[in-house]
């Protein structure tokens, strides 16, 4: 076995890929930019070289840059994790040349698959059905309207080298295709070197699902299932699960026997992934196959006690696999939610800055349940706009899917992010829709199911009284602990009351706590009691309330005469008034916030980098504005009705905060 | 006997009535509580006691005699906090509009003597339309007593005024002599001259809430301490500021039960400041982890944001903090910042408050309109501030402390008791790059030089430890662990005692 391996990656796959190496007796050498001097994965190696700024580009994909630290450390092998050099042939072939294992696949393999147009021939060849698409290289704009009308909107425009949703476009018109054309080609270049796009036919109302395969260099193969990962955003997976609510066996073997084959076919070793969609009638086109380990790789390892890093290693290693296709057994149902750095109620835009608060939940592996969190930051940590904004993976396991549902949804209640918008409300949100729960979802779920964005959640009536009957029975214990100050007058002190008005979403409970050394009674004036117990002390910022025997996990936040929860992906407001403060609350005028309707803000920190309309220009709904670049990403803003511009405030180059004005209209 | 008290019944009844229903509403219709709605937000329920409810004054002009309602536009009396003993007047603006008569003026006059008597706070609910025109000079009279009471209970009990309707005239003196002001949003104004006059004078067309709303006092001219969305909220503020202070001068700041380990050891704060020494960070967070449950009340939080002011508590005992904030002009200090924590400094150690400091000052802000403005002696205030203060003061110096700045944000030499520093602390006369240049004039043409003599410069003075072998640093400390040393800090000083000089009072550079 090897001695020591060295991992050409970062965050939470390098974190990952280190932990496996640990339990096998390797030792672990990790690289990093200036930007990650301080990351949790440079903590966790034995070893940790530096390799250059933080763009990725003068860093983690310089080649040489990681031949370096292999020499300097004397790695004998090389995870490359997913993204960065991850199939990268030059970068497999470089470690050849100096005899440094690759804990991935052959180059050939690499290269076989790592070309989205090779591959669909090579798939194509070996009797694999796939999707009409244009497959030679497309010069210009111009020649990729001509392909797109050829082929028939909707098209997919896409990075030949592409992944991960970066360089790809879906396009519905001529407009749409030059515009995508152009800026998938733009980020393909920024993103991969590579700026090579290819168009091929929408499926719409696809389902992507995906087999994990696994094979060794004797040339054994096995599959290990599949997973579903339709829950998508502009084509970034968001929530997967295994295995799929979908498949039956017969199609889950079909698929299984047909992506060992393919693998088999290119002479591929270690963990790969044959990626399908799947339409309504589980017809599965082969769509490409990532020569990688992939992020969701967890719910696989959940549900079939793989470990995947570890057999790549060994696989690496020269070993042959220790299973055969008949000792895959699926056991559970496993979840992951990718939580990122985004702002759910902005669009989605990435946000950066200092992780003020980290508090993920507890991992646990029980026989009946279990919490996973694969990450790569820690509280006081940054997220850089250099790299990805994923967070971490949160990943729950349970014997039925509507288990491993809710304690998903526990989860994310109990996962404490402050200083970054970030899409826990979102995900919570999800877990909670009909659609998502009874399992019929297609790739489309989030655009269709939120089309104007994701405006958080509304308790649910149910959820309403018991947010209201914990966050009262709160906070009377927060007003006895006021009313305990020293130097209160003798025999005249304070007496806090059992009568208190709940407000919250819009609604006016009457209750009155009765409490016990277990808990507090509450009683709506309706005449509905709830039982509320609690550890809960003033200043925690997460309640673990057992409410009627069931158990809720709210995020406390300090507000005037009350609380904010935060609870299954609703941020409320919930005021706790004594009676007459309530009486006269009701007096108080509704304050409107100011209007912003007439002004262009920044939705995200970013660069300017191009501004499309001048002063006194006209403009029409959904023209383009201007370009904000944040992340490595450019999103164009656009105007959301027709209007008359009369005051620009920026220019390109100039780097604005969250809600500065970029223009006002008439 | 039955009518009697019947009697004393209905006399209380129509003191209670105010300005009558018709009144009643209209102040509701203006988003406004009455005078004593408020003072039931304010106070504990049931504990108000109040006094001179029959009071009526003794105005015979412009037949005044015919209308003499009970009370006279102020309630006044006291009650309690959290149990806690507060004095309170609350002006009625359904009668008269609460203008200021004499005898309203000796209801106020009344309860300030016996809060200063019995060492209890003040708070006044102000909304008057001003002076009783009626009464002429009678009226100035009794602004001009409330006047040299609240100068007289100035630092022997706190003040509070609240600004919860019109404050115009000689009657914003009154609130401008107490300790804190805040203001309703939209439903209260302050102006010496209102926008009439303002418009004859000056010709500047100008709302009474451009002139003197909640948001000018609170961001431009530092009049008021905070602002607040409504009436409820106002008075629940202030219900927890009053948490916070002593009673009086005579008093330790009060003590709450706590719920936070003392020892509580934050890793997050070893990465608060920034790998490069220009890039800012949000001191506020420093603050929010230090305190007890994260529970910070802001003083003058949109006024001045180059420097924090506020409360914490530490082990459940009130702390003020005083702390620079990188993310606005770099932390600077200039007039705004220096005059809003001198005042803040003032007040902690007129009441017994500890002061925890927070350092991170790269020094006084340049330029004409600071010089012009007078930056010297209000940058003097905020030393002489500290200088004089006698209570307890527990320094962290977490990264620049530069110049004359560092020996004016309570550095070990003005009484200091622990003056601690994190390793990221830089304290040095100023930058590597502008020692430099000013030690290396002659080479300034020569980049490559100039660059080794500031690395020469940072490796010498870009740590806290020259500080440190000098004894003016008593230790460096690992930021994590900021909580439990500062809350030890302050345990260990409980019993300090240190006196100045005897002096009539001080010549502080107004």
């Amino acid at each position: 076995m090897f001695e020591k391996i060295l991992i050409a990656n970062r965050g939470e796959i390098a974190c990952r890929v280190i932990k496996s190496a640990r339990k096998m007796g390797i030792k672990t050498v990790a690289v990093y930019s200036d930007a990650d001097k301080n990351a949790l994965h440079v903590e966790m190696a034995d070893e940790a070289v530096h390799i250059g700024p933080p763009p990725a580009n003068q860093s983690y994909i310089v080649i040489d840059k990681v031949m370096d630290a292999i020499r300097q450390t004397g790695a004998q092998a090389v995870h490359p994790g997913y993204g960065f050099l991850s199939e990268n042939p030059k970068f497999a072939e470089a470690l050849a040349a100096e005899g440094v294992a690759f804990i991935g696949p052959p180059v050939g393999a690499i290269e076989a698959m790592g070309d989205k147009i090779t591959s669909k021939k090579i798939a194509q060849e070996a009797g694999v059905s796939t999707v009409p698409g244009y497959m030679g290289l497309i010069e210009d704009a111009e020649e990729a309207v001509k392909i797109s009308t050829e082929i028939g909107y909707p098209v997919m425009i896409k990075a030949s080298a592409g992944g991960g949703g970066k360089g790809m476009r879906i396009a519905w018109n001529d407009t749409e295709a030059r515009e995508g054309f152009q800026s998938s080609k733009n980020e393909a270049a920024s993103s991969f070197g590579d700026d090579r796009i290819f168009i091929e036919k929408f499926v719409t109302q696809p389902r992507h699902i995906e087999i994990q395969v696994l094979c060794d260099g004797h040339g054994n193969g096995v599959y290990l299932g599949e997973r579903e990962c339709s829950i998508q955003r502009r084509n970034q997976k968001v929530i997967e699960e295994a295995p799929s609510p979908f498949l039956d066996e017969a199609t889950r073997k079909a698929m299984g026997e047909q992506a060992v084959a393919l693998a088999q076919a290119v002479g591929y070793t270690s963990a790969g992934t044959v990626e399908f969609i799947v339409d309504g009638e589980k017809n599965f086109y082969f769509l490409e196959m990532n020569t990688r380990l992939q992020v969701e790789h967890p719910v696989t390892e959940l549900i079939t006690g793989v470990d995947l890093v570890e057999q790549m290693i060994r696989v690496a290693n020269g070993e042959p696999l220790s299973m055969r296709q008949e000792d895959v057994k699926l056991n559970g149902w496993a979840m992951e939610s990718r939580i990122y750095a985004e702002d759910p109620y902005r669009n989605f835009l990435p946000s950066i800055g200092r992780l003020v608060a980290y508090r993920p939940p507890a991992e646990v592996a029980e026989p009946t349940r279990a919490v996973r969190n694969d990450t790569g930051v820690f509280e006081g940590g940054e997220i850089s706009m250099y790299y990805d904004p994923m967070i971490a993976k949160l990943c729950t396991w349970a014997p039925t899917r509507e288990e491993a549902i809710e304690e998903m949804r526990v989860a994310l209640d109990s996962f404490e992010l402050e200083g970054i918008g970030h899409n826990i409300p979102f995900l919570a949100a999800v877990m909670d829709h009909p659609k998502f729960v009874s399992g019929d979802m297609t790739t489309a779920f989030i655009a269709e199911e939120y089309p104007d964005g994701f405006e958080g959640v509304e308790l649910s009536a149910t959820d309403k009284r018991r947010v209201a009957a914990a966050a009262a029975a709160m906070y009377r214990v927060t007003e006895i602990r006021r009313s305990r100050v020293s130097g209160r007058m003798d025999n005249h002190e304070r007496m806090v009351g059992s009568d208190w008005v709940v407000s919250v979403g819009g609604e006016t409970l009457v209750t009155e706590i009765a409490a016990d050394k277990g808990g507090s009674t509450v009683a709506f004036s309706d005449g509905t009691v709830h039982r509320v117990a609690s550890d809960w002390t003033p200043g925690d910022s997460l309640a673990r309330v057992q409410i009627d025997g069931e158990l809720m996990v709210l995020k406390v936040g300090k507000l005037t005469s009350g609380f904010r929860i935060r609870f299954r992906g609703a941020d409320v407001p919930v005021k706790v008034w004594t009676p007459r403060q309530a009486e006269l609350a009701a007096l108080m005028p509704e304050r409107l916030p100011p209007d912003t309707s007439k002004m262009l803000l920044c939705p995200m920190p970013g660069l300017i980098v191009k501004v499309d309309v001048g002063e006194g220009d006209e403009v029409q709904e959904g023209q383009a504005l201007c370009t904000v670049e944040a992340m490595k990403m450019e999103n164009i803003l656009r105007a959301e009705k027709a209007g008359k511009v009369a005051k620009i405030n920026a220019g390109p180059g100039d780097s604005l905060a969250v809600d500065d004005v970029i223009m006002e209209f008439e | 006997m039955k009518d009697i008290l019947e009697q004393l019944e209905e006399r209380r009844a129509e003191a209670r009535a105010g300005g009558g229903q018709r009144r009643i509403e209209a102040q509701h219709a203006k988003g406004k509580l009455t005078a004593r709605e408020r003072i039931d937000l304010l106070l504990d329920e049931g504990s108000f006691e109040e006094f001179d409810m029959f009071v009526a004054h003794r105005c015979t002009d412009f037949g005044m005699q015919e209308q003499r309602p009970a009370g006279d536009g102020v309630v006044t009396g006291w009650g309690t906090i959290n149990g806690r003993m507060v004095y309170v007047f609350s002006q009625d603006f359904t009668v008269f509009g609460g203008s200021l008569s004499e005898t309203h003026a000796q209801k106020i006059c009344k309860i300030m003597d016996m809060a200063v008597q019995n060492g209890a706070p003040v708070i006044g609910l102000n909304d008057s339309g001003g002076a009783r025109i009626q009464e002429g000079v009678a009226s100035l009279a009794g602004y001009a007593e409330v006047f040299q009471r609240n100068i007289m209970a100035s630092g022997v009990v706190p003040q509070i005024s609240v600004i919860m309707g019109p404050c115009a005239g000689g009657a914003v003196y009154s609130p401008a002599m107490t300790d804190f002001i805040f203001m309703v949003k939209e439903s209260s104004y302050m102006f010496v001259t209102g926008p009439d006059v303002v418009k004859t004078v000056t010709n500047e067309h100008v709302t009474a809430e451009e002139l003197g709303g909640a948001l000018t006092h609170t961001k431009k001219s530092s009049v008021a301490d905070g602002a607040f969305e409504n009436d409820v909220e106002a008075m629940t503020e202030v219900r927890r500021l009053v948490d916070f202070l002593p009673l009086n001068n005579r008093e330790k700041p009060p003590v709450r039960p706590f719920f936070d380990d003392v020892a509580r050891v934050e890793k997050s704060l070893d990465t608060l400041v920034p790998e490069n020494a220009n890039t800012p960070y949000d001191m506020k967070e420093l603050i929010v982890k230090i305190g007890d449950e994260g529970d910070f009340y802001e003083i003058q939080e949109n006024y001045a944001k180059n420097i924090i002011t506020g409360f914490i508590r530490l082990e459940g005992q009130t702390v003020g903090v005083v702390a620079n904030q990188p993310m606005v002009l770099a932390g600077c200090l200039d007039i705004d910042s220096s005059r809003k924590a001198a005042r803040f400094v003032r007040f902690c150690d007129a009441f017994e408050i500890p002061i925890l400091t927070l350092v991170d000052v790269p020094g006084f802000l340049p330029g004409t309109s600071q010089e012009f403005g007078g930056v010297i002696k209000h940058g003097a205030k905020l030393l002489f501030a500290y200088g004089e203060a006698t209570v307890p003061k527990v320094t962290v110096i977490t990264r620049k402390a530069y110049g004359g700045a560092y020996d004016v944000m309570a550095s070990k030499h003005l009484r200091g008791d622990f003056n601690y520093a994190w390793p990221t602390a830089e304290i040095a006369v100023m930058g590597a790059k502008g020692a430099t240049e000013i030690l290396y004039r002659s080479e300034l043409g020569d980049a490559e030089k100039i660059a080794a003599r500031t690395k020469d410069y940072e490796d010498r003075f870009a740590n806290p430890f020259v500080a440190a072998e000098k004894g003016f640093i008593d230790e460096v400390i690992q930021p994590r662990s900021t909580r439990k040393r500062v809350a030890r800090a302050f345990a260990s000083l409980r019993n300090k005692k240190l006196t100045n000089p005897w002096k009539k009072h001080d010549n502080i550079p107004l």
